[in-house]
């Protein structure tokens, strides 16, 4: 009986830490998996346009703690950062379109794969030439309270980081499925070919596309910011790599599947790594991913042509 | 017509840029060379070590040279970037002994680059001086590889035995980098110490994650559960702040100690409050020092605007040591092989160098016998030296 009520909260507490990490995987899988539906191609830089939404959100709040910090509420501020850094961070997702993948849309895929990388590339030593190798510390939008509720620890960051993450993705749902705007969408993924012959046209879809991909991965940021809030110029590489796993798991083009499996990945991560010894954590945890995919190659909802398609 | 001669000129230019360091070693200019982490995991170590150099080169140029022999020489430094690398070490050491013909190497900093690059340097036999990399494996059955700060097996029990003695804890939980040669061999000695100490099992948490890793929630999570009175995170500057931080939010009590990864000027600049109170073993404590240690320190402070941490004095100790060496060699004959050669050994010679971290003799493995200091993280968050052990 003793046994069980130290049990149960160990759980609980372990539940807890795979839902915030869990989080930021399903977040950033859906800039893959959006562009993905769209377009046919995964973006590669994705991982950096999230670390690129992270520096623009410390930048903004920066700016913001030091301007403000005495007479506007602490809500106020993260609202305004998160806010004004998905703007701009959207601008960012638009530009690589634009400048990246546009003038690639008839090439073959692997050429834009590529391009994806090496946009990547670019942003990292672009970060590291204009900030520098220095550490930057990204500075607390609110002031962590930790609670303990029966042995098991979190903090209202850690809650506000689920919520937040939450909100914003049954908001996209919405989104494409409740507006025009989101059937043109979801239009394109069924075929990208015949729909911009309807009108809807392809250079407007795929950069509102990126936008809203780059506007959601620079939301994570901030709170990847508020979790973890040590900035390099690097950070985007795994942990896109791991958010593009992800999104192969959930199924090609699947928004549905790509949060569901980032979920998955963060539970998986962390439940190997507390019942095995960590070290063999990431062995495990991709080897496990690694079979579900052997027997169901599509993933969780992709649809069955997706998997003859490369890339 | 116009191609073939556009061809030839670049070729000709090539050809100068890589054969002006032959030039110059004809000339017999004196180089140093410093590997060090100028971009990748831990910048501001190689900051540390890149400025430190600069300093010791201001010095040199002051008097005009280095005087070996009674000539003077000048001096240049090849300072190359190891992005925290182990293969971007190799392939600095490689470089700069194979094209710009250094006379010795300064540096790498980290085990984890030092240990590959120390492979390096004694295959073409060139002495190599890592300032802060305390891996018994760099310089083990390596003559041309020294180093100058004390080593992981006495580093480790140094901490064990502070533990004990300062709160009396008799469990304690490990947390470090797997993949990464300083935290890993330094948890291993740490778990040795404690154990012979408080009897198997006293270690009661043993927890390990790979480098570049941000989440330790569910490694910290078993920490926290398996009682331990004590963290000991044997981890670099860019992680610290993440351990103590998320140490905390998930109930975390106890006090968290560290090696001396966690001296650089930066821990406390990133990890903020959480780390105040904190202890960890290292090199030199700034904060009341004296002598040519504060001179050093007032210097560095007011050139670069902040404190020097530990790498920038073990740097500025290892290139004196290697100055001395070279001045002991009694004359520069022009031929690098045999010139690295007089250096190592004379540098094998010198007893009692009276360093700003200390004094050191090399025992025949090129390892220096020196005192570890245990600081504390003040509440204004400098390092205070606390007490030192010396072996």
């Amino acid at each position: 009986m003793e046994a069980l009520t130290e049990f149960i909260p160990y759980i609980l507490q372990n539940l807890i830490n795979a839902l915030q990490r869990g989080s930021f995987y399903a977040v950033i899988s859906i800039g893959y998996s959006m562009v993905y539906g769209v377009l046919m191609l995964f973006n590669f830089a994705h991982g950096d346009i999230f670390m690129l939404g992270t520096y623009i959100g410390f930048g903004i709040a920066t700016l913001f703690l030091t301007l403000f910090a005495g007479f506007l509420p602490g809500p106020v501020i993260f609202i305004a950062t998160v806010v004004i850094t998905m703007f701009l961070a959207s601008w960012i997702g638009v530009f690589v379109e634009v400048a990246g993948y546009r003038p690639l849309r008839s090439a073959p895929r692997a050429s834009a794969a590529i391009t994806g990388l090496m946009i990547g590339i670019i942003f990292e030593t672009g970060i590291l030439i204009l900030l520098g190798a220095k550490r930057l510390s990204f500075p607390p939008l609110m002031e962590s309270i930790a609670y303990n509720i029966g042995g098991v620890y979190f903090t209202n960051v850690k809650v506000l980081i689920i919520i937040l993450s939450l909100f914003l993705m049954l908001a996209l749902h919405t989104f494409i499925q409740r507006t025009k705007w989101g059937m043109a969408m979801r239009a394109m993924s069924y075929d990208f070919l015949a729909v911009p012959l309807m009108g809807v046209s392809i250079n407007v879809m795929a950069p509102l596309t990126f936008a809203i991909g780059a506007g959601l991965a620079a939301v994570a940021g901030i709170l990847y910011g508020q979790a973890y809030p040590i900035l390099d110029p690097y950070m985007g590489v795994l942990i896109g790599w791991k958010a593009f796993v992800a999104a192969i798991l959930g199924g090609r083009g699947s928004i549905k599947g790509a949060a569901l499996a980032g979920y998955l990945l963060g539970f998986i991560e962390i439940f190997v790594a507390t019942i095995f010894p960590s070290t063999l954590r990431d062995l495990i945890a991709y080897s496990i991913i690694l079979l579900i995919l052997t027997y169901r190659p599509r993933g969780f909802f992709g649809m069955e042509h997706s998997t003859k398609l490369r890339l | 017509m116009r191609k073939i001669a556009c061809l030839v000129v670049v070729t000709f230019v090539f050809a100068m840029m890589f054969s002006s360091s032959a030039f110059s070693a004809r000339k017999t200019v004196i180089k140093i060379g410093i590997n060090a982490p100028l971009t990748g995991d831990i910048p501001k170590v190689g900051e540390g070590s890149k400025y430190a150099a600069m300093m010791w080169l201001e010095d040199i140029e002051k008097l005009g040279g280095l005087e070996v022999g009674g000539k003077i020489y000048d001096v240049e430094l090849v300072i190359e970037d190891n992005e925290s690398k182990a293969e971007s070490a190799v392939k600095a050491n490689t470089k700069m002994i194979t094209q710009d013909d250094v006379l010795a190497i300064v540096g790498p900093q980290s085990s984890k680059q030092a240990v590959p690059a120390g492979e390096v340097a004694n295959k073409y036999k060139t002495v190599m001086i890592s300032p802060w990399s305390t891996n018994p494996n760099t310089t083990l059955d390596r003559p041309y590889v020294f180093r100058g700060c004390f080593l992981d097996p006495f580093q480790g029990p140094v901490v064990a035995n502070f533990i004990t003695e300062e709160f009396g804890f008799t469990k304690a939980a490990v947390l470090y980098d797997v993949a990464s040669d300083y935290p890993k061999g330094l948890a291993e000695v740490f778990k040795e110490a404690w154990e012979k100490k408080h009897g198997a099992g006293s270690v009661v948490a043993y927890q390990s994650f790979t480098t570049k890793d941000t989440d330790f929630s569910s490694q910290l999570t078993q920490i926290v559960k398996s009682g331990a009175q004590v963290l000991f995170t044997p981890q670099y500057y860019n992680e610290v702040p993440l351990i103590v931080k998320q140490a905390k939010d998930l109930g975390w009590k106890g006090p968290i100690v560290g090696s001396d990864s966690w001296g650089s000027a930066e821990t406390v600049e990133l990890c903020g409050e959480p780390c105040y109170g904190q202890f960890f073993s290292s090199h030199y404590a700034a904060a009341g020092a004296k002598g040519a240690t504060k001179a050093f320190i007032d210097r560095y402070t007011a050139t670069y605007g902040y404190i020097p941490d530990d790498v920038a004095a073990l740097t500025w100790d290892a290139l004196l040591l290697a100055q001395q060496a070279i001045q002991n060699t009694g004359k520069i004959t022009g031929r690098i092989e045999t010139d690295r050669t007089a250096v190592r050994d004379s540098l094998a010679k010198i007893k009692n160098f009276a360093g700003i971290t200390g004094n050191m003799t090399f025992t025949d493995e090129g390892d220096p016998i020196k005192c570890a200091v245990i600081v504390k993280i003040n509440d204004k968050g400098e390092y205070e030296f606390y007490k030192s052990s010396c072996p």
